[in-house]
């Protein structure tokens, strides 16, 4: 199966709220919090499209769209 | 159908603490469900009262949010009457196993078919972090603090002995494991019982120094190991995850169509 390509990182910044699990499990260290608390894809570029963090999320707040 | 199409959107952001296991569980409940390919129409989401019990009301299937501990038996009667649809019946520790054991137990003891799911935190988070039957001896709790000397259930244990015939164990760490079995109790046709180990940070964690949210996830991670593993022999402590029982059985809902034909016959 080709690899999924990227096309954005779609984050609900309201209904994030900051708690960090994807920060934390993303493998390849993508995601960071903002200064006001919520998720960027800080290094969108790493990405491998694992979807863990979407697939973790408590809040239904971040989604892998790939192409 | 995405995900989001299960959800009722107009009551998010959740009222879940950021980094609650909660939302994970309906984050793998959904995946469930979208990959069963199920219809809004043909499920039937009930739940008692506890921070857990609040899914009900994100979920936009038939939904019940009833009464602390009863769940399952507004289930049940959601079930007798109307044996076509599936039952799913999220819990908390304290809804299912303290105010809720006996439902807990009778249910899986007639194996009516539904999917119970113990989203266990080890503490009633909605009332202030009181210690629960699956809090554990040593434990800190608002009303222990001086340490629980409650030893706690063990839920597969439990399930097990009361006769459920699906039993398994997950965590929110564990989200594709969770989903899989999530999906495989749904499938099943009897009492399933799926335990899920979910982080409450604000009151679990906090009392009992566990630190963030994904803290706990990563205790979940190097703790539990899958059922049967050799891991486990070596080090007995670790928390067995995976399916515990798998068997067929006659449903309680299809042997009381045979009953009440039973009792018909001969009249129109
Ligand atoms: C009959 C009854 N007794 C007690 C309560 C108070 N109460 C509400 S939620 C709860 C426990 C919640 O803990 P748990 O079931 O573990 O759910 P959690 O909030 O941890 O998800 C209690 C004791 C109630 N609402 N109704
Ligand atoms: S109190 Fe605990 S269980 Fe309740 S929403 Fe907060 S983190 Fe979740
Ligand atoms: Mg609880």
């Amino acid at each position: 199966m080709a690899k999924p390509k990227l096309k954005a990182h779609v984050i609900d910044r309201e209904w994030c709220k900051g708690c960090g699990i994807c920060v934390h499990f993303c493998p390849k260290d993508v995601l960071e919090l903002d200064e006001e608390d919520k998720v960027i894809a800080a290094r969108r570029e790493d990405c491998i499209c694992c979807k863990m963090c979407e697939l973790r999320c408590p809040d239904l707040a971040i989604e892998i769209e790939t192409e | 159908m995405a995900i989001k199409g299960y959800i009722r959107e107009r009551f998010f952001p959740h009222i879940w603490c950021p980094g609650c296991g909660h939302g994970i569980v309906l984050n793998s409940l959904l995946r469930a469900i979208e990959k069963l390919g199920m219809s809004k129409n043909e499920i039937v989401v009930v739940s008692g009262i506890g921070c857990s019990s609040r899914i009900s009301g994100y979920v936009d299937f038939h939904t019940l949010h009833t009464i602390h501990g009863r769940a399952l038996a507004f289930a049940t009667g959601v079930k007798m009457s109307r044996p076509e649809l599936n039952l799913i019946v999220p819990m908390g520790d304290g809804d299912a196993l303290a105010i809720g054991g006996n439902h807990f137990i009778h249910s899986a003891r007639r194996n009516i078919d539904m999917t119970a799911i113990v989203m266990n935190n080890r503490i009633y988070g909605m009332t202030g972090g009181q210690y629960s039957p699956l809090s554990g001896y040593g434990t800190l709790a608002t009303t222990a603090p001086y340490t629980n000397i409650d030893y706690a259930f063990d839920t597969v244990e439990l399930a097990k002995a009361a006769g459920a015939s699906f039993v398994a164990r997950s965590t929110t760490y564990h989200v594709q494991q969770l989903t899989k079995i999530l999906k495989q109790a749904i499938l099943h046709e009897g009492f399933s019982v799926v335990e899920v180990l979910s982080q409450c940070p604000t009151y679990f964690g906090r009392k009992n120094r566990k630190g963030t949210a994904a803290d706990m996830m990563e205790f979940y991670k190097d703790n539990t190991t899958p059922v049967g593993s050799k891991a486990k022999k070596e080090n007995p402590d670790l928390i067995e995850r995976g399916v515990f029982v798998e068997k067929e059985m006659l449903e309680y809902c299809r042997e009381y169509e045979k009953i009440i034909e039973r009792a018909m016959k001969g009249r129109s």
